[in-house]
C-alpha cells in the first residue's frame, strides 16, 4: 500500500467525491475491473454507486465502438446516490473506448490512454483519421498516455505467456494504477485473484505482477502533471456491518427473507433473459433455504410452474424482463383468477421488443398496471436502488401471500446491475408473516373455497388435505363454492370483488422523500430515478427553493394519502425514464396537471438534467425559483444529510 | 403413481356435484367412466389425487372429478403439473389435454415434461379435431379434412402423437379407445409406472369429427384393426370370425414388420414377433406402423422406467444442502464485507 499521507505529500488531494469511467473493448475485462474497484472503494469506507455499461453482444468484435464496455463508480466521503453526472477520470483501454466515452468526460478530467493500443488499425475500427493522443484534440483534458500493453507483457514476462495472455492481464495492471491513484490496499486484490484462479496459479501469480506492476507505475514514474493521488476520507455512517450490493442479489436476498417471513419454501421458475438471469443464478446457489429452482422452456412454462406450486403451497416466483413479462400475461390472468399468492420480478429493459437489452428504463408500468386481459388488476411495487430491492422483494411477498394474489415487483437494468453499499439487516428485525392454510372446518360448515376473509382473501387449501377437494381454474366463478358460473350478476359483482380486494390492500402511507411537503414544486419519481432525482432536488432545496421529492414505491394501488400530498403543491414534475406512464396514472388517479419529463436513451438521469429541468419548471409554473417573499426555508425535516 | 396406502372407494366416491357438460353421445363421457371405474381398483386416494388440464373440451375433465382439480390454461398444464410435482412429489397428478391443447399451442410443454420424466399419467384425447372451438381441424387430423378453418381441405401433415411422445423421451407410450373395454388397463399400467405416462385416447367427438376412427375403433366390426399389445405375449390380431387370426413378424432383412396368417394358433411357426414393452427400437417401429396395411397398435406400447425429475431435483436440493448453514443472517453478511464503528470512521 502507498504510504503517502496528505500532509507528506503535495501531490496528494482530498476530495469529496469522485467519478471514474473505465472504459475498453469487451474483451478487456472492464466489468471485472470495475466490479473489483467497487470491492475496494466499499472496503475503504466510501460511499458509491456504480454504473455497469455494456453491449449487447457476449463478445463485439474487438476495437469497434459498439464492442466498447465501460463501468462507471462515483464515489465519495458524503452520500452519493447515483454513478454521477461526468467522470473526472476516463480509462480508455483503446481508441473506440475514447471515441464512445469522450463526451461525458468534464472539462479539464483526466484521460488515462492505453497508447498501446492506439495503433493504425484500432484507430480506423473507431473511425479516427488522426491518432487523438497525438494530434492535439483532446487539449481541454489531462492527458496520460503510456503503452499500458507493453508495461503489461513486461510484467507478466516471467511467467511465461504468450502476448496474447499476458495482454489478457491489462485489465489488472490498470486496477492496480488506480488502486495507488486513491490509495487503496492491494492485499484484498491479491487474495480475491488467488481465489479466483485456484486452479492456475500461474495465471493468478501474472495477473498480480500486473497489478503490482500497474501500482508501482504510480508510485514511482516520474509524473509531472496530470496523475495525483488522491485521498477520500471514508464517509461517516450509521456504525453496523456492511457489504456491497447488486439490485439481482437483493432481490434474490429479499425473496429468500420474504419467504421465510411467510414461513414456506421457495418455487422459482426463470427462464433465461438480460438483466433478469442474475436473480436466477443467484437462487440456484441457495437450495439450502428451501428454494427449489427451475430453469424452464420458456417464460410461460417459468410462470405456470410457479403457480402449480403455489397451488401446491409453495410461494411460487417467477422473473423475467419485459418480452417474458408480455409471456407470461395470460397466465398472470389466471392466478388473479385463481387468487393464489406468486411474484413476478420485472427487471425492465429498453423496448419495445428485443429493443436494448442491456439497457435500463422504465417503460413497463403500463404493462405491469393495465397490460392484461379482462378487468385484471394485481398489485405493482417498485424498488428505487439496489438496496431497497430487499426491502420491496419482502414486501412483495406479504402481499402476495397475505391478499393471495399475484404481486408485480418492479426493478430495471440499471439496479439490477448497479451496486452500492448496503447496512447488513438483522432479519430479526422484520415482522414475519406466517402464511395459514385451511386444514379443515368445524363438524357440519360446508366448504366454500371462494369464501373471502376481512381482508378479502380466499383460504389457501393445499392438495392433500382430506376432505376439502375443490376445483378452480380459469373460468369465472361462484362468489363461495368457486364452481362455475357464467351468470351476469355473478361476473359483475366477482369483478367487483377482485378489484376491491386489490384496491383494499393496506399500503403504508407516502412520505416525503426529501423537502418540506408542501409548497412550490413536487419532483414525483418511482423506481431507479431516486438517486438522481434526490441529488438535483436537493440542489435547488440548498439554493432555497421549495421544491419536495416524493419517490412512490407503490405504484398499484397507490399509497391512500398521495393525492392529498401532491395537491399541497403548485405544480407536480414526473421524470420518468419512459414517455409518461405514471404520470398518465397519477393524472387518471387524481386529475392533477402533472408534467412529465422524459427519457429514453437507455441511459440513467443525470442530476444536472434534473437540476436544469427543476430550474425551469420553477420559472414558468411556480412565479421563479426562490421567490423572496416567502420565508427563508429552514433545513427541511425528516431528511438524512 | 405413489407408494401409498390404498383407499376404499367406490366408482361413487369420485364424481362431483357438478353437471356434465359434454355433448350427449360425446367420447369423454366413456373416458371419465373408465377413470372413475380404475381409481378404486387402484386403491387411489381423492385427496392425494390432481387432475390437471388446459383449455379444450376434453381440459373440462376435473370439474367432474371428486379430487383436487386445476383447470388452467390453453397448453400450458404440463408446466402447472411440473410446479405441482416439485412441489409436492407425493401428489398423484394426471394430465388431461386434446390434441390441440397438448400438440399445438402445448406442443412444446408436452416435449419439455416428457423429457424431463415427471411422474404422472398424461391422458391426452385424440378427437383430431378443435371440440372447443366449433370444429376446426387440429394437428393431429389427417389430410384432406375439411374445416370451418379448411374449407377446401386441410393440407399440412398432421403430427401422430406416440410418435412425439417417443421422440420426446418418453418412458411410457400406451394407446387406448374411449370405449374399449380395455382403457383401464392401460390406464392402470400407466399409473404403476413412475414417471411421465404418455397415453393417447382416441376419443369420438361426434359434432365435429364423427367416427373418424371407425375403421379400428368401430365398436362392432373393426376388432380385427386392433393390435392389442402385451410385454412378453405375441403380437396377435384378429379371429377365425373375422377372416383369420394375424400376426405381425419382423423381416430382419427389411428391417420392416409384415402382417402374416396364423394357423391353428401356431404363432411360434408363423415367426410372429413377442411384443417387449421395454425395447426403445420396437416401440419406434410400432409407432410408425402406417395403419391400413397394419392394423392400429394399442394397449402398452412402451413401458421402460428411468429416475423421474421430481426425484432427481429433491435429491440435488438434499446434496447442495447437507450441511450447509441455512442461517438467513449469516446469508445477508456473506462476501466481503467491512464493520463501521462508532469511533474508528468518525469524519475528520
Ligand atoms: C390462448 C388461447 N388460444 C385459443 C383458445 C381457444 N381454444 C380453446 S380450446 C381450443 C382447442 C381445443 O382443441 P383440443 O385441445 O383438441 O380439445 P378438444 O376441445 O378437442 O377436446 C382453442 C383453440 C384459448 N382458450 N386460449
Ligand atoms: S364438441 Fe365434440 S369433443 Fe366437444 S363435447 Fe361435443 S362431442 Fe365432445
Ligand atoms: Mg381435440
Amino acid at each position: 500500500m502507498a504510504t503517502q499521507t496528505a500532509e507528506a505529500q503535495p501531490d496528494t488531494q482530498v476530495q469529496d467525491s469522485m467519478v471514474v469511467r473505465f472504459a475498453g473493448d469487451s474483451g478487456d475485462g472492464m466489468q471485472l475491473t470495475g466490479g473489483q474497484f467497487t470491492l475496494s472503494t466499499a472496503l475503504a469506507g466510501n460511499d458509491l454507486a456504480t454504473f455497469p455499461d455494456f453491449p449487447a453482444e457476449i463478445r463485439a468484435p474487438q476495437g469497434t465502438l459498439f464492442g466498447v464496455s465501460a463501468f462507471q463508480i462515483n464515489f465519495g466521503s458524503r452520500q452519493i446516490n447515483t454513478a454521477g453526472d461526468a467522470p473526472d477520470v476516463l480509462v480508455a483501454m483503446n481508441p473506440a473506448a475514447l471515441k464512445v466515452n469522450l463526451a461525458s468526460l468534464k472539462p479539464g478530467g483526466l484521460i488515462i490512454a492505453d497508447s498501446g493500443a492506439f495503433t493504425k488499425r484500432n484507430l480506423e475500427k473507431a473511425h479516427y483519421d488522426a491518432n487523438p493522443l497525438e494530434d492535439g484534440s483532446l487539449a481541454k483534458f489531462d492527458l496520460l498516455a503510456f503503452d499500458i500493453s507493453e508495461r503489461t507483457i513486461e510484467a507478466v514476462k516471467p511467467f511465461g505467456l504468450g502476448n496474447k495472455d499476458a495482454l489478457r492481464s491489462k485489465n489488472m495492471w490498470t486496477l492496480g494504477l488506480a488502486l495507488w491513484m486513491f490509495d487503496r490496499p492491494r492485499e484484498p486484490l491479491h487474495e480475491w485473484l488467488k481465489d479466483k484462479f485456484k486452479s492456475k496459479p500461474e495465471i493468478a501469480d501474472a495477473n498480480i505482477a500486473a497489478l503490482d506492476a500497474g501500482h508501482a507505475y504510480g508510485e514511482t514514474a516520474e509524473l509531472s502533471g496530470p496523475l495525483k493521488q488522491v485521498h477520500m476520507p471514508a464517509r461517516p455512517v450509521e456504525p453496523g456491518l456492511y457489504r456491497t450490493i447488486t439490485g439481482a442479489e437483493s432481490v434474490s436476498l429479499g425473496l429468500v427473507a420474504g419467504a421465510q417471513l411467510a414461513e414456506l419454501p421457495m418455487f422459482f421458475g426463470g427462464y433465461p433473459i438480460t438483466p433478469a438471469s442474475a436473480i436466477l443464478h443467484h437462487l440456484a446457489r441457495l437450495k439450502e433455504f428451501d428454494v427449489t429452482t427451475f430453469q424452464a422452456e420458456d417464460e410461460i412454462a417459468a410462470i405456470c410452474a410457479a403457480i402449480g406450486a403455489s397451488y401446491a403451497g409453495q410461494l411460487g416466483v417467477t422473473s423475467s424482463s419485459g418480452p417474458g413479462i408480455a409471456l407470461k400475461t395470460e397466465a398472470m390472468g389466471l392466478g388473479i383468477m385463481v387468487e393464489l399468492p406468486l411474484v413476478i420480478v420485472n427487471s425492465q429493459r429498453g423496448g419495445p421488443s428485443t429493443g436494448l437489452p442491456t439497457k435500463t428504463e422504465q417503460s413497463d408500468l403500463y404493462q405491469a398496471v393495465y397490460g392484461r386481459n379482462g378487468d385484471a388488476p394485481l398489485p405493482v411495487i417498485a424498488a428505487r436502488s439496489p438496496a431497497d430491492a430487499f426491502d420491496v422483494a419482502i414486501e412483495a411477498c406479504r402481499i402476495a401471500t397475505q391478499y393471495m394474489t399475484p404481486v408485480m415487483l418492479l426493478t430495471d437494468g440499471y439496479i439490477a446491475n448497479a451496486a452500492e453499499p448496503w447496512k447488513v439487516p438483522d432479519p430479526s428485525a422484520y415482522e414475519p408473516f406466517p402464511a395459514t392454510f385451511l386444514e379443515g372446518l368445524p363438524e357440519g360448515e360446508e366448504f366454500l373455497p371462494y369464501k373471502r376473509d376481512a381482508k378479502g382473501a380466499r383460504p389457501w387449501v393445499k392438495p392433500g388435505t382430506p376432505g376439502l377437494m375443490h376445483r378452480v381454474g380459469g373460468i369465472e366463478k361462484h362468489e363461495t363454492t368457486g364452481n362455475i358460473d357464467y351468470s351476469p350478476a355473478n361476473h359483475q359483482r366477482m369483478t367487483e370483488l377482485r378489484r376491491d380486494k386489490i384496491a383494499g390492500i393496506d399500503v403504508p402511507d407516502q412520505e416525503v422523500s426529501w423537502g418540506d411537503g408542501t409548497g412550490d414544486l413536487v419532483v414525483v419519481g418511482w423506481g431507479s430515478t431516486y438517486g438522481p432525482i434526490k441529488q438535483a432536488v436537493n440542489r435547488w432545496i440548498e439554493k432555497g427553493a421549495k421544491v419536495s421529492h416524493v419517490h412512490v414505491r407503490h405504484i398499484w394501488p397507490l399509497p391512500q394519502n398521495l393525492g392529498e400530498l401532491l395537491s399541497g403543491f403548485k405544480h407536480v414534475l414526473m421524470p420518468e425514464m419512459n414517455t409518461g406512464q405514471f404520470k398518465t396514472l397519477l393524472r387518471d388517479q387524481y386529475l392533477i396537471d402533472a408534467e412529465s419529463l422524459t427519457k429514453t436513451s437507455g441511459q440513467p438521469f443525470q442530476i444536472a438534467e434534473l437540476e436544469e429541468a427543476i430550474g425551469r419548471c420553477l420559472d414558468e409554473k411556480c412565479g421563479g425559483r426562490i421567490r423572496t417573499n416567502e420565508d427563508q426555508l429552514p433545513n427541511p425535516v425528516g431528511v438524512e444529510q | 403413481m405413489n407408494e401409498m396406502t390404498k383407499i376404499e372407494t367406490t366408482l361413487k366416491d369420485w364424481e362431483t356435484d357438478q353437471e356434465v357438460r359434454w355433448c350427449p353421445g360425446c367420447g369423454d363421457y366413456a373416458i371419465l367412466k373408465a377413470v372413475q371405474r380404475t381409481l378404486p381398483q387402484l386403491g387411489a386416494d381423492p385427496k392425494n389425487t390432481v387432475f390437471v388440464s388446459g383449455i379444450g373440451c376434453s381440459s373440462r375433465f376435473p370439474y367432474y372429478m371428486e379430487t383436487y382439480g386445476f383447470h388452467t390454461i390453453h397448453g400450458r398444464a404440463p408446466a402447472f403439473a411440473t410446479g405441482i410435482k416439485l412441489a409436492n412429489p407425493d401428489l398423484d397428478v394426471w394430465l388431461v389435454t386434446g390434441d390441440g391443447d397438448g400438440l399445438s399451442i402445448g406442443g412444446n410443454h408436452m416435449m419439455h415434461v416428457l423429457r424431463r420424466n415427471v411422474n404422472m399419467q398424461i391422458m391426452l384425447f385424440n378427437n383430431e379435431i378443435y371440440g372447443l372451438t366449433k370444429g376446426q381441424y387440429s394437428p393431429t387430423s389427417r389430410e384432406h379434412t375439411r374445416s370451418p378453418s379448411t374449407p377446401l381441405g386441410s393440407v399440412d401433415h398432421p403430427a401422430n402423437p406416440c410418435a412425439f411422445a417417443l421422440g420426446s423421451g418418453a418412458r411410457f407410450v400406451g394407446r387406448g379407445i374411449d370405449v374399449s373395454k380395455n382403457l383401464p388397463d392401460v390406464l392402470t399400467a400407466a399409473h404403476a409406472h413412475q414417471g411421465a405416462a404418455f397415453i393417447e385416447i382416441f376419443q369420438n367427438c361426434i359434432v365435429y369429427n364423427k367416427d373418424v376412427f371407425d375403421d379400428f375403433a368401430k365398436p362392432k366390426g373393426a376388432e380385427q384393426q386392433q393390435l392389442w399389445l402385451a410385454h412378453g405375449e405375441p403380437m396377435l390380431f384378429g379371429s377365425d370370425k373375422t377372416g383369420g387370426v394375424k400376426g405381425l413378424r419382423l423381416n430382419t432383412q427389411a428391417f420392416a414388420f409384415e402382417v402374416v396368417d396364423v394357423a391353428d394358433g401356431d404363432w411360434q411357426a408363423a415367426g410372429v414377433q413377442v411384443h417387449d414393452a421395454t425395447n426403445r427400437m420396437l416401440a419406434h417401429m410400432l409407432v410408425e406402423l402406417p395403419f391400413g396395411d397394419f392394423p392400429m397398435p394399442l394397449g402398452v406400447i412402451y413401458d421402460d422406467p428411468a429416475p423421474t425429475y421430481e426425484a432427481a431435483v429433491h435429491a440435488e436440493k438434499e446434496r447442495a444442502s447437507a450441511g450447509k448453514d441455512a442461517s438467513l443472517a449469516h446469508l445477508l453478511a456473506k462476501g466481503q464485507t467491512w464493520t463501521v464503528s462508532g469511533t474508528a470512521s468518525d469524519p475528520v
